[in-house]
């Protein structure tokens, strides 16, 4: 896994509620059987004609926003499908972090498990934030993920919450799979144990 | 007291610590050509092995052609994956239920179809749909990559506990109102995130006296009501359907197990996180009028206008959505023309699904304006249609009648609306773009789909002229 620890960076908004992972990477680029090189796809259809020319009025697309690292959208951000895609095409890009009110539980897993921080905070927080990143040249906030708090060179300081675990294993960059296999003795003696795996008719 | 939710969790705790996610076993683990490649890549790159080969099984849908499959792929990049899941296959000693397979459809319609998935069993497959296995009373939902790598590796997940939240429904369905409706209706109220963080266990008298298809359609949307997994205790209806299939248990393990499956079930008076209520008689067929499953209104209503949104995000998003859908406000939803009409999906595939449209469709021709497309769920369904004569019905009315997969559900193979073209579809997600880039998509179901095909927009399903 990689690591997150603390993280200052230039704020793109994309604010809107809904915002699901068939947008973020559309199934075109789903038949790659290659973890890399998804950032080239991320939002296609909203940043790219289907000539292949950038749409002038795309958020990504405005210089003021390049090199932006955190992305700013709406409730329930990353719904719909699992497709992992959607947390490498934001890596791949150059994001490290994603700031919502709520997110899709699955797209929220997803990122961890790509160091890609996914930040819940309350709606007045985001939409300030998203304010500043609008009205602002070069609004940046800092992502600390130790404290669980973002901040800003104005004042913000929201907090918000991540469980205990996860952010544990975000801040050492710890290997979930390594981890599970620490307590393989205990897996094996649940298999032994337990009648519910050699239910399928023909296994034993 | 606990909810089935609750048992199904405890009975799968391989080990629990505090201020840890708790590590959950995996009974069943379903793999298709498009989530795997990367978790099969990390498995090698780690040097690790497949823990309980035995419990994965693997077929092809969602980026093959559904036409003409004995000819090489169009795509090559589609055919270097679902070749890579061949390879994988055969090096980690893994069932694949190829494009040669009579069992191969759906992998949503293939499991329960084969008798694999079963009650209280936990169910995970790199796909959000995962959430219909939870018909059976079993937890099923949907992984990463990530996570499908860690089922291979340890064939458990470290999981946080979501919330138990009941969705009741009483009372029996009106005519022309059917499960997919019920689905609509209920992520209507509750909105696209109502069920993020939650667990929902549909409950009442409606969902007792639903086929299993009709439960595997309701349970295969909740993730579109963000919810993690969707859960129906099991009854003497999912025990009739489970007999007798490949790999149910049989003789005396059937016997044991339907006596444990009987325990499956929430215990009286339990307190929910979250409940909701509804009354059956309230429900009418639905049609989605936006590009998100919550935007939806019935078939005699109109598109909502902006005085209708909640609040002015909403409001910003309707006009998003008008521009998008090419719709106006207030225009009436009869009034909307189609170009397409697409009857499939792990949603709206199963052999009652096809049932109900061809009621629709038989003896009625298919409009001259519309391009109609049935995929069967799987290729045993497709068979089971053909003998049962739903095939012929389609094919006299001007549908195409083709082989089994997701089809244009999403669109990955080359079934795929143009842009500005407009779907009356049977499918799950109405998202920008879902069936192709600029298309437009009105979830339905399958008998509204039919209709719509037939008439060239959409129409009243239950003031159709049925023919014989």
């Amino acid at each position: 896994m990689n690591q997150f620890t603390r993280h200052e960076g230039l704020t793109v908004p994309l604010f809107q509620s809904n915002i699901d992972t068939d947008q973020i990477i559309p199934k075109q680029f789903l038949t790659r059987i290659e973890r890399s090189g998804y950032g080239a796809f991320l939002f296609n259809d909203w940043r790219f004609e289907p000539d292949g020319t950038e749409k002038a009025d795309f958020v990504l697309n405005d210089p003021k926003y390049a090199g932006a690292t955190i992305l700013v959208a709406g409730t329930n951000f990353g719904c719909g499908s699992s497709r992992e895609h959607a947390a490498w095409s934001l890596t791949d890009f150059g994001f490290r972090a994603v700031i919502a009110p709520s997110f899709g539980d699955i797209f929220y897993n997803n990122s961890m498990k790509n160091g890609l921080l996914p930040v819940r905070l309350d709606e007045a927080a985001t939409e300030l934030i998203v304010a500043r990143s609008q009205s602002l040249e070069g609004y940046s906030v800092t992502i600390d993920l130790e404290s669980q708090t973002v901040i800003d060179e104005l004042g913000l300081n929201a907090s918000f919450e991540i469980d205990a675990f996860r952010k544990h294993c975000l801040l050492s960059g710890l290997d979930d799979i390594g981890l599970t296999l620490q307590n393989e003795e205990m897996i094996t003696k649940y298999e032994a144990d337990t009648e519910i795996t050699h239910r399928f008719a023909g296994l034993t | 007291m606990k909810t089935l939710y609750d048992k199904i969790w405890e009975r799968h705790l391989v080990h629990e610590e505090a201020g840890k996610p708790a590590l959950l076993y995996i009974d069943l683990h379903l793999i298709h050509e498009v989530t795997s490649p990367q978790a099969f890549e990390g498995l090698r790159l780690a040097g690790r092995k497949l823990r309980r080969p035995e419990l994965t099984f693997a077929t092809v849908d969602h980026a093959i052609p559904t036409v003409n499959r004995n000819l090489p792929f169009k795509d090559p990049i589609a055919a270097l994956q679902v070749e890579t899941l061949r390879k994988n296959c055969a090096d980690f000693g893994l069932p694949l239920y190829d494009l040669d397979r009579i069992e191969q459809g759906i992998i949503h319609v293939f499991g329960p179809e084969q008798g694999l998935t079963q009650p209280g069993m936990t169910i995970v497959c790199g796909d959000s749909h995962t959430s219909t296995h939870g018909a059976f009373g079993a937890l099923a939902f949907g992984i990463g990559t990530s996570e499908v790598e860690h089922v291979f590796a340890t064939q458990c997940l470290q999981q946080s506990k979501a919330r138990n939240f009941q969705v009741n429904v009483e009372g029996e369905l009106p005519f022309g109102v059917t499960a997919k409706d019920v689905i609509l209706g209920i992520i209507n109220q509750i909105g696209a995130n109502g069920g993020v963080g939650h667990v929902i266990e549909y409950t009442g008298s409606t969902f007792r006296s639903m086929s299993m298809e009709g439960r595997m359609t309701v349970c295969n949307m909740s993730i579109e009501g963000g919810a993690k997994a969707g859960l129906i205790a099991p009854d003497e209806t999912t025990f009739e359907y489970l007999k007798g299939r490949t790999f149910a248990p049989k003789d005396d393990a059937w016997e044991a197990a339907v006596a444990d499956w009987r325990s499956l079930k929430t215990d009286d008076g339990v307190l929910f996180d979250k409940t909701v209520e509804i009354d059956a008689a309230t429900l009418e067929p639905f049609v989605t009028w936006g590009t998100s499953p919550d935007m939806s209104v019935t078939i005699t209503d109109r598109v909502p206008e902006l005085s209708d949104a909640r609040d002015p995000a909403e409001a910003k998003a309707f006009e998003r959505m008008y521009e998008y859908m090419g719709v106006e406000p207030s225009q009436r939803i009869q009034d909307i023309p189609i170009d397409k009409a697409f009857i499939g999906s792990c949603t709206n595939s199963r052999i009652e699904d096809l049932r109900e449209a061809a009621k629709v469709a038989k003896g009625h021709k298919v409009s001259s304006a519309v391009d109609a497309l049935v995929v069967p769920g799987s290729m045993l369904i497709k068979k089971q249609a053909e003998e049962e004569g739903l095939a012929q019905i389609f094919i006299d009315a001007g549908f195409e009648w083709r082989d089994a997969g997701c089809s244009m559900c999403l669109a990955m193979n080359e079934d795929i609306l143009q842009s500005g073209e407009r779907c009356a579809s049977t499918s799950n997600r109405n998202f920008e773009g879902r069936q192709g880039r600029g298309g437009r998509t009105h979830l339905v179901s399958p008998s509204m789909a039919a209709a719509a095909a037939i008439a060239g927009h959409f129409v009243d399903v239950r003031e159709w002229r049925f023919k014989g």
